[in-house]
Parts: structure tokens; C-alpha cells; sequence
């Protein structure tokens, strides 16, 4: 190819722009109801499993869930990782935790954030709490959670 | 529904953005760069001298860099075309128009372009074309840069001569 | 019918850097599969298969995949396929086709810029649409979720993965290709403020374009092409669940799986491993799902801490090990790549001096 290092090549922007469409199906269609209604669910499975965020089958055994009952909406950090610079599209826009919280009556972590304020307020075993959105802002989404924040301070 | 439960969330919508800073890498700058002074770059295999235009930088049948330059005129031939009678959102001109591969002279790639200045009806395979570009200050890297083709007056071209790029 | 043993022949890869900005992706591939043909005088014609790993996503070209095929040039028509994943599962899949005995050589290749998008956001892409991707969680904040998981029971701490870090861009100095390498001490990384914690900057790979090319051959073949040939002795490879709370994220079961798979284990140790770990703790977590000993050489290459183009860093692993053992310096080695996030999916490649009897 030889030294074409030197050679302007031409650049230009190019976005990509749209929105995927899902069905959501029974199981995780009634989750996000019940998001809708200040509510969590979880997905009843063999030998006391309850699967939160549920899913139609339990992801160790394949072994389709049962009746879905309702977790939370205070849990338990599993894990957590501090940022202090947010992305446009994350949860919070100031300085948070993402974190694995396992809701009381679940046997798995959800993913989402904490609003902690500082690294120094969280640790793993720590309790927190749910905070949706405003009732009149929910939209059947994952987002209808707003955040958790600690449980003493709720 | 004023007293019973809302309807179950059946589907959920998830609006993606993300912004690319796309690179037309070395064969294709050249190329475009060439549209910007109102001429048709292409490059020779060194194997099987075959030339492209747009390039690539390769030769796909080859698989080896294509090196050597090759300017183009201005001419070549409608291999094929089709009419497009469906309007469409943001169509910028009337239908029905043609959508024409244009064989340049002197290329072995056929590229796709609009032929006007002709009724929809009479073009035809084998039709001889020239490139006609938009105003010198108007010239840019990018194939806006040629409005359209049109016929040159010339007798078609034997379909031997443009069999091969169908 | 017993299968032909299948061997990598010839390896080749571009200067892994930050940003490849006056190439297309074509034009990156065919001075590499140029030399992967080279290296054992064959040409593209010699060759039964070929197959490749990218994402279309990374450059936002849809079917990039197809116009990447100029750099091979495919006339006459050539048997082919690509998967959208690591192209070490490209070559997973051209093994396979080496074993069914219809072909005795393929070119497997990939190709990855990660510079012309916005990485953190494609790579979300790839997770659970309803359940983690609306939180738009990046690379590095899910694996410090898997970090801090480990500190927490008690399996490694910061200074551990420092101790990784410093070593693999320590080694990264002799690997030519490599994007990131340095000769900082464990101490020296400890004082970086934290990413996201408890990753600090070196705990992450670097964002990497770059491609790579691997020639495999089948039986005689692989003798008549190569003196030494890297032996395929096994390969597997295994994937967790998508949903990651309900993962232990302190333990790759999926690699201890693929490497069973692939005939590694307590009795088979390796003198060589590559182990794509994006995350300097993720080699942790890898070295004990191998049981790798301290007398095994990991990453000698750099590793993915050194560069870490996505889609190919992983098959990258393969030919760093195969190199080893073409090379003599190895007479067992293991290449392994991963995909999804916190090492949910992989891909364990065994690699031998000795000619097996026979495929697997």
C-alpha cells in the first residue's frame, strides 16, 4: 500500500437513528405493568427461586416460571461500581452507583442505580429502597424506576 | 377503561441514537475528491487490469490492491434500468423517473444513476449517456455532484459490449 | 469416519492502534490476509472456506461484512460465511467445517474499528433489550460490577488487578502490534483515580481498530504448509445467562465448561496461555476457571490490556498461542476469547505441537 499515511482522507458524520419496536410478551409485559403501578415482580421457579427482573424461564435450569408474586420494593446490594461521569442516556446525571440489588423476596440481583451522593455512603449489604417515578410519568418501563436510594435516608 | 385495571404494557419502544464519524478510507477520498472537480476517478487491477469506478481500493475479484489510477470520461452506456412510478418521502424529483447502471467507457464497474432529459419511455439498454454536473461552484466529494446523465446523441452500444456487466 | 486433526498454519494482524482513520476497513484487511497467504506461499485460491467475525454496528455500516469480502476477492464464487461475534467463532466455525473432511484449508478473518462510534453505547446494544439496556450501562461500569463483586468474597483486591495490569503492558513492550504498553509499577497504577470503582484506567482495555487473519489446514496439508503446525487438540465453547443478576460474577463456570470441552484440565496443562480479558480482574477469574498454575506463561502478548479490538482481539488470543507453538517456544498452548459482558460467553481453543490422531 505504501505510505499514504500522509493523504487527506475524506470524513464525514453519519448517525444512526430509530426506535426497535419489542413485544414484550405475559411475563415481562406484566412487569412493566406493575412498574406502572409502583409495583415489582418476580418469576416464582423450582426450589424457592423468585428470578427479578422475571423472565418466562428460569436462567439456570430453562425450567419454565411460575406464578409471579410481588418483591421489594427495598433490597439488598449485591455489588455496586461508582461513577462520577454519567452518560447523556444513564439513569442519573450527577454522580451515582450502578448496583445489583437483590429485592427482599428475590433470589437475584436487578440491575440499576443508586442515588448515594457520595461513594462513602455505599457498601456492599447495604439496604435500599425503590423511588419511581411520578405516577402521572410512568410509562411501563424500566425507567418508572427512577433510582434507589439509601434505605435510612427514604 | 375509567374504573377498571389500564391495559396490560404489550410492547416496548427503545429509540436508539449514535453518531459515527464514517471514514471513505484512501481509494474512496480519491474518488470523491475527483467528483469535487467534476471528474470520474477510478483504479486498475494490477492483475486482471480490470478498472473500478467508484474503487475501493481493492479488487474484488483478486483480492489485491488496486495502485494505479485511471480518469474517466465523461461518457458510457445504460446497461439497465428500471421506471420508478412509487413516490416516496423525501423524493426530490418527479416520477416516473429512471434509474439507470451506467457503464463509463474505459470502466468494468457499472454504477447506478438517474437519466433525464429524455421521456421515461425511451430509454433503453445499450443507450449512449454523458454525465451532466451541476454548476462549478456547486461541485462537492459526493455523487450530488453529477445531477444526471442524459443521451449523447451517439448510436446505442452493441449488446455484446455491456453483456458481461448484467 | 474419523475426522481429519486440524491445525492453525499462518497468523497475521495490523498495528492494533487507537484510531485507523485513512483506511477503510478493506484496506486494513488485504495487507494482513496478504501476509497470512504469504507467510506459507498460498494464495486465495488454495483455500476451501473462509469465514469471518465483525459487528456492523462498530462503523454503523450495514452488511459491512459483504464489501469486507473485497479484500479476499471472491471470483471464482468462494464457499463462505461470517458470524456477527469475535472471530474466534469464526474460526470455531471453519474448524468445524475442516473436520467434516469437504475441505482441507480455510481463511478466517476479522476486522474491528471501534474509533468512528460511540463504543459504550453499541456495546449496550448488545444486552437484554428490556431489562439492563434502558439503563444504558457501559463496558467498564459492569465490569467493576464484577470487580467489586470479587473483593467482596474475598477471592482478589485492587492491587491484584494492578499487578496484572503493570504486567501485561510490561509484556506488551516486546509484542510489536500492540497499542498500549508502559513499564509502570504495580505502585504506580495504584495512585490512578478511579474509572468507574474499583476500576482504575489501567483495570480497562484500550479502544482498539484493528484486524486480524488466521489460515487453517487440514491433515498433510497442514504439514506441507507449515513446519511446525499450532494442532487444534479441542475447542468449546459455552454461554451464561443473559440476565446478569442471576449470574455468580466471581466465577467464569463457562470457560471451566469449554475448557473441559476442549481437553484442558489438571492433567493437560498448557505452557501458554492467551486469555481474552478485557478487564484486568477478568484474568483472575479465567486463570482459576483454567486451573492455570503459576509456571503457565499468561498473556505474553499483552493481552487485551494491550489492545482490544472488538471482534478480534479474541481471535487475536488464538494466534498469539498458535504462534507459540509454530514458533517452538510452546508445546501447549490455549487461546480463549470472550464476548457479552463479564465474561458471559467463552470460547476455549487447545493448541498442540503434537499431531493428534485425530480431529477431537
Amino acid at each position: 500500500m505504501g505510505d499514504t499515511g500522509a493523504e487527506e482522507v475524506l470524513r464525514a458524520p453519519h448517525a444512526l437513528d430509530y426506535t426497535y419496536t419489542r413485544s414484550v410478551g405475559p411475563v415481562i409485559g406484566a412487569f412493566l405493568t406493575g412498574l406502572r403501578q409502583g409495583r415489582i415482580l418476580g418469576a416464582t421457579g423450582a426450589g424457592g427461586v423468585v428470578t427479578v427482573p422475571p423472565t418466562e424461564y428460569d436462567p439456570q435450569t430453562g425450567e419454565r416460571s411460575g406464578e409471579l408474586v410481588e418483591v421489594g420494593p427495598a433490597g439488598v446490594v449485591s455489588t455496586w461500581a461508582w461513577t462520577d461521569h454519567p452518560s447523556a442516556d444513564q439513569p442519573l446525571d450527577r454522580p451515582f452507583a450502578w448496583a445489583l440489588v437483590t429485592l427482599d423476596g428475590a433470589t437475584t440481583g436487578l440491575l440499576h442505580v443508586v442515588d448515594a451522593g457520595s461513594s462513602d455512603a455505599m457498601s456492599s449489604g447495604m439496604r435500599v429502597r425503590a423511588k419511581f417515578v411520578p405516577e402521572a410519568d410512568r410509562r411501563g418501563h424500566l425507567r418508572d424506576i427512577e433510582c434507589f436510594v439509601p434505605e435510612a435516608s427514604s | 377503561m375509567s374504573g377498571q385495571a389500564p391495559e396490560p404494557v404489550a410492547v416496548l419502544e427503545t429509540p436508539i441514537h449514535v453518531d459515527y464519524s464514517f471514514t471513505a478510507g484512501l481509494a474512496q477520498s480519491r474518488f470523491l475528491k475527483g467528483l469535487a472537480e467534476g471528474r470520474f476517478l477510478g483504479q486498475r487491477c494490477p492483475r486482471c487490469k480490470k478498472v473500478y469506478v467508484p474503487p475501493r481500493g481493492s479488487c474484488p475479484t483478486d483480492g489485491v490492491p488496486t495502485t494505479d489510477e485511471v480518469e474517466l470520461g465523461n461518457t458510457g452506456t445504460v446497461t439497465t434500468y428500471c421506471v420508478v412510478n412509487v413516490p416516496f418521502q423525501g423524493q426530490a424529483i418527479e416520477i416516473p423517473y429512471i434509474c439507470a447502471q451506467i457503464l463509463l467507457d474505459g470502466a468494468n464497474l457499472a454504477f447506478m444513476g438517474l437519466i433525464q432529459e429524455v421521456p421515461a419511455d425511451q430509454v433503453r439498454m445499450g443507450m449512449r449517456v454523458e454525465a451532466v454536473w451541476v454548476a462549478p461552484d456547486e461541485l462537492g466529494p459526493t455523487m450530488s455532484s453529477v445531477k444526471y446523465f442524459r443521451p449523447n446523441g451517439e448510436p446505442d452500444a452493441d449488446y455484446e459490449t455491456f453483456a458481461e456487466y448484467l | 469416519m474419523s475426522s481429519p486433526p486440524v491445525a492453525v498454519v499462518s497468523f497475521a494482524q495490523s498495528p492494533q492502534v487507537r484510531r485507523e482513520d485513512h483506511r477503510n476497513e478493506v484496506e486494513m484487511l488485504m495487507p494482513v490476509i496478504e501476509e497470512v497467504f504469504s507467510n506459507i506461499k498460498v494464495t486465495k485460491d488454495d483455500m476451501g472456506f473462509v469465514c469471518s467475525g465483525s459487528s456492523d454496528y462498530l462503523v454503523g455500516a450495514p452488511f459491512s461484512f459483504v464489501s469486507a469480502l473485497d479484500a479476499v476477492g471472491v471470483w471464482p464464487p468462494m464457499r463462505e460465511s461470517h458470524v456477527e461475534m469475535d472471530g474466534a467463532w469464526a474460526l470455531y466455525e471453519a474448524w468445524t467445517m475442516l473436520l467434516s473432511g469437504d475441505v482441507e484449508t480455510a481463511l478466517v478473518y476479522s476486522f474491528g474499528r471501534s474509533s468512528p462510534g460511540e463504543l459504550a453505547k453499541i456495546l449496550a446494544l448488545q444486552l437484554d433489550p428490556y431489562y439492563l439496556a434502558p439503563l444504558w450501562p457501559d463496558p467498564p461500569a459492569l465490569a467493576a460490577l464484577q470487580a467489586r463483586a470479587l473483593i467482596d468474597a474475598g477471592k482478589a483486591d485492587e492491587e491484584e488487578f494492578a499487578t496484572v495490569a503493570a504486567r501485561s503492558r510490561r509484556d506488551a513492550r516486546a509484542n510489536p502490534f500492540a497499542q498500549v504498553s508502559s513499564d509502570r509499577t504495580t505502585a504506580e497504577l495504584m495512585a490512578e483515580p478511579y474509572v468507574v470503582s474499583p476500576l482504575r484506567r489501567h483495570a480497562l482495555p484500550p479502544i482498539t481498530d484493528g484486524v486480524a487473519a488466521i489460515v487453517l489446514a487440514a491433515g498433510d496439508r497442514a504439514t506441507e504448509l507449515c513446519e511446525r503446525p499450532a494442532w487444534i487438540s479441542g475447542m468449546d465453547h459455552r454461554i451464561e445467562t443473559h440476565a446478569l443478576g442471576a449470574r455468580d460474577l466471581t466465577v467464569s463456570e463457562s470457560t471451566g465448561l469449554a475448557a473441559r470441552g476442549a481437553g484442558v484440565d489438571r492433567d493437560a496443562t498448557v505452557d501458554v496461555a492467551e486469555l481474552h480479558a478485557p478487564f484486568a480482574h477478568q484474568e483472575l477469574i479465567l486463570r482459576e476457571a483454567l486451573a492455570l498454575g503459576p509456571e503457565v506463561s499468561v498473556n505474553p502478548s499483552g493481552g487485551a490490556l494491550a489492545a482490544n479490538a472488538v471482534m478480534v482481539a479474541g481471535l487475536i488470543r488464538i494466534g498469539e498461542a498458535a504462534k507459540r507453538v509454530m514458533d517452538g517456544s510452546a508445546r501447549r498452548a490455549l487461546g480463549h476469547a470472550t464476548s457479552g459482558p463479564c465474561l458471559q460467553q467463552n470460547l476455549v481453543c487447545a493448541l498442540s505441537a503434537e499431531r493428534p490422531s485425530g480431529g477431537r
